[in-house]
């Protein structure tokens, strides 16, 4: 009604085939409501037996220390905290396609945003495990939060940025998953009333908190969902932001530089859209959404992984320039001889990164190529790898060679428990995402209602055959007319 | 307890949804509330709701967030326990924002989602009547409240004749989860 929603008719359908409300509701409902297909048991007890290594690579670490793992005299920081800033990265892109693009009005968020938000909780929580169960002594892990004690009180250090990403993590996590749940809580309804069996109804009873749809509660539910967008959008910059001030606020060359914050952030975003396309690939595929998550969806996200993937490329380009013009003889013999030098112990991870973060993303400025699913599936996996090494590189060979050449470390390579750990946050995350697409709706059904009759393939505004001509097709039939 | 008696019809259409809420406005009709699958932006007007204050709620529970971090660092870095890292002031507030912010941040989500349950009666385990399952899926559904001077059969013709199907008379227990906006209610004005 107002007129933000003005739909032009040259922009394609969201939702594409002959839809009414109902024939919505009947297929975002159906992969919930039909039995667990063979793909589906098959992917889920994958998952658990990557957590279950998980878990045991971790009880190793816990009992025996963390001498299990190959972290030696300089990099006290190997694959542990990677893997915690590459998580936390994935997180960012559920929260920038459900706040930042509600806050924008952009009508393409309602078929994806259920599901990146969902991957954004799954994987703030993978994040979590690092730092945690880095710690060592796990058991006294809740020594980070100010709480009278009786070593004084001996209270946290509010200076710290570590104790910074405390408060930001979990901060995130808590707000993030009260939005995501807050905007499932009618869509558990509408499970609810279609139920027929008694679980069922007793479950998404339970879980729809007894939500009816009444007008005056959509007014506040509408109200709700602004304010928690316009505080995540803040919230989001200033995560990833605090965790790249784990680095900049030291004075480690390679890590303090000013640039972080913004960088990190692009970085996150960037990484955090290619794990959506990867997922939302196979769940279209899988729960035949084809419909709901269509090929304009893929375009215009593999526009922001090319968009941001490009920042991401020009910090890396700044932060090298400015190490040379910067003519401190630290800052660039890092850059110089740890990470340009090919012959460099990990000179190779940073030609990696460069050639997966910045040349690669650079194939979508070709429409065939952002609507072609190979190539982004392809490139999803591609981006996620780069942006792993991007934290690996700016970790290890920042690290790995200190002021004093007699305390250089000697090559680090993980060991299984390291790598078993990652693994096992690869378990946790596709374990809940599992278990995500069985018990709820993977797509917002009332978001989708809400836009359909603007955006739907049978409601929109047909083009007319002038709009649809080229310049030269437009000349040749009107032009000669007169 | 107390019982009320409702008449229930269905719509199907947002085109006919609003032109029959004004209407029954202007004929008289106590209103009891209209279900929706899905927002529908401008009915709360049409239906005379007044706006809602959360958004004032989310932004003083964000200022509580603001100053309990503060009031809190201050007390524990200055007064209570005073540490000297490499001579850097004791009342250090620039080093402060990052977690202040997270608290209003914080505080402000919690309190509003909060605020939103309890003044929706939302919770886990709670049971509400919505008169028609369909209201959740495809059908708008309108509930008037019959008063005194209602005129059933009357109210039932007068629904078909707005373009309402599967019109019913419907009898339901009141109580807090059948929710009222009774005091919400602005005025209609006639235009």
């Amino acid at each position: 009604m107002s007129l933000l929603r003005y739909e032009s008719q040259v922009r394609a359908p969201l939702v594409d085939g002959t839809k009414d409300y109902h024939q919505v509701t009947e297929d975002i409902c159906r992969p919930v409501e039909a039995k667990p297909s063979r793909l589906w048991w098959t992917g889920f007890l994958i998952s658990l037996g990557l957590l279950l290594f998980g878990i045991i690579s971790v009880t190793t670490e816990v009992i025996y220390g963390t001498g299990q793992w190959n972290l030696n005299r300089t990099i006290g920081w190997g694959w542990d905290i990677t893997n915690f800033v590459w998580w936390v990265g994935i997180g960012h892109a559920g929260t920038l396609i459900s706040a930042i693009l509600l806050l924008f009005r952009q009508g393409w968020r309602t078929g994806v945003n259920r599901a990146a938000e969902a991957m954004t909780i799954f994987a703030v929580m993978c994040a979590g495990q690092f730092p945690v169960w880095h710690m060592g002594r796990v058991w006294n892990a809740f020594f980070v939060f100010p709480y009278p004690n009786s070593r004084g009180p001996l209270w946290v250090n509010f200076n710290s940025p570590l104790l910074w990403d405390v408060f930001a993590i979990s901060t995130y996590f808590t707000v993030s998953l009260l939005f995501w749940y807050s905007g499932l809580i009618p869509d558990l309804a509408t499970l609810r009333d279609r139920a027929k069996l008694k679980w069922r109804k007793a479950f998404y009873g339970v879980a729809s908190f007894g939500w009816t749809g009444s007008t005056k509660h959509w007014q506040r539910h509408e109200a709700l969902s602004l304010v928690l967008a316009g505080l995540s959008t803040p919230l989001v910059l200033s995560v990833h932001t605090i965790v790249s001030f784990d680095f900049a606020t030291s004075v480690v060359p390679g890590w303090h530089t000013t640039i972080f914050p913004p960088y990190f952030v692009a970085g996150a975003i960037f990484s955090g859209f290619a794990m959506v396309q990867t997922l939302l690939l196979v769940t279209r595929k899988v729960l035949a959404l084809e419909d709901y998550i269509t090929i304009e969806h893929i375009d215009v996200m593999n526009k922001v992984i090319v968009l941001t993937g490009s920042i991401v490329g020009i910090a890396y380009l700044t932060e090298l320039f400015m190490a040379w013009y910067s003519a401190v003889d630290y800052e660039w013999f890092a850059f110089k001889e740890n990470r340009l030098n090919l012959n460099s112990p990990y000179g190779w991870s940073y030609w990696l990164m460069m050639g997966c973060n910045v040349l690669s993303p650079q194939i979508f400025w070709f429409r065939k190529m952002r609507r072609n699913l190979f190539v982004t599936f392809f490139m999803s996996i591609l981006v996620n790898i780069g942006m792993w090494f991007e934290r690996f590189v700016i970790i290890v060979t920042s690290v790995y060679r200190d002021y004093l050449p007699s305390a250089w470390s000697t090559y680090y390579t993980p060991t299984i428990w390291e790598v078993g750990f990652y693994l096992g946050t690869f378990g946790l995350f596709f374990t809940c995402y599992f278990l995500f697409s069985k018990f709820f709706p993977v797509i917002a059904i009332a978001e989708i209602k809400h836009i359909l009759k603007k955006n739907g393939e049978n409601y929109k505004a047909k083009m007319t055959k002038e709009e649809e001509d080229t310049v030269t097709q437009f000349g040749e039939h009107h032009l000669h007319e007169h | 307890m107390a019982k009320k008696k409702f008449i229930v019809g269905s719509f199907t259409d947002e085109a006919v949804l609003f032109p029959a809420v004004k209407k029954v406005r202007r004929a008289g009709y106590k209103l009891h509330d209209v279900f929706t699958p899905f927002p529908i932006h401008g009915l709360d007007k049409e239906m005379g709701l007044r706006d809602t204050s959360l958004h004032t709620a989310g932004f003083i529970y964000g200022i509580t967030g603001t100053t309990t971090a503060v009031s809190f660092i201050t007390w524990a870095l200055t007064i209570d326990w005073a540490i000297n890292f490499g001579g850097k002031p004791y009342f250090a507030l620039p080093a402060w924002i990052p977690v202040t912010f997270e608290l209003t941040v914080l505080f402000a989500a919690v309190g509003m989602v909060l605020t939103f349950c309890w003044l929706c009666q939302l919770a886990p385990f709670v049971k509400k009547d919505h008169f028609n399952p369909r209201s959740t899926d495809d059908t708008f559904v309108m509930a008037l409240e019959c008063t005194g001077s209602t005129n059933e059969s009357e109210a039932q013709q007068f629904l078909q004749s707005i373009g309402a199907t599967d019109v019913k008379v419907e009898t339901r227990e009141t109580g807090w989860w059948l929710g009222s906006y009774a005091n919400d209610r602005m005025r209609f004005e006639k235009n």
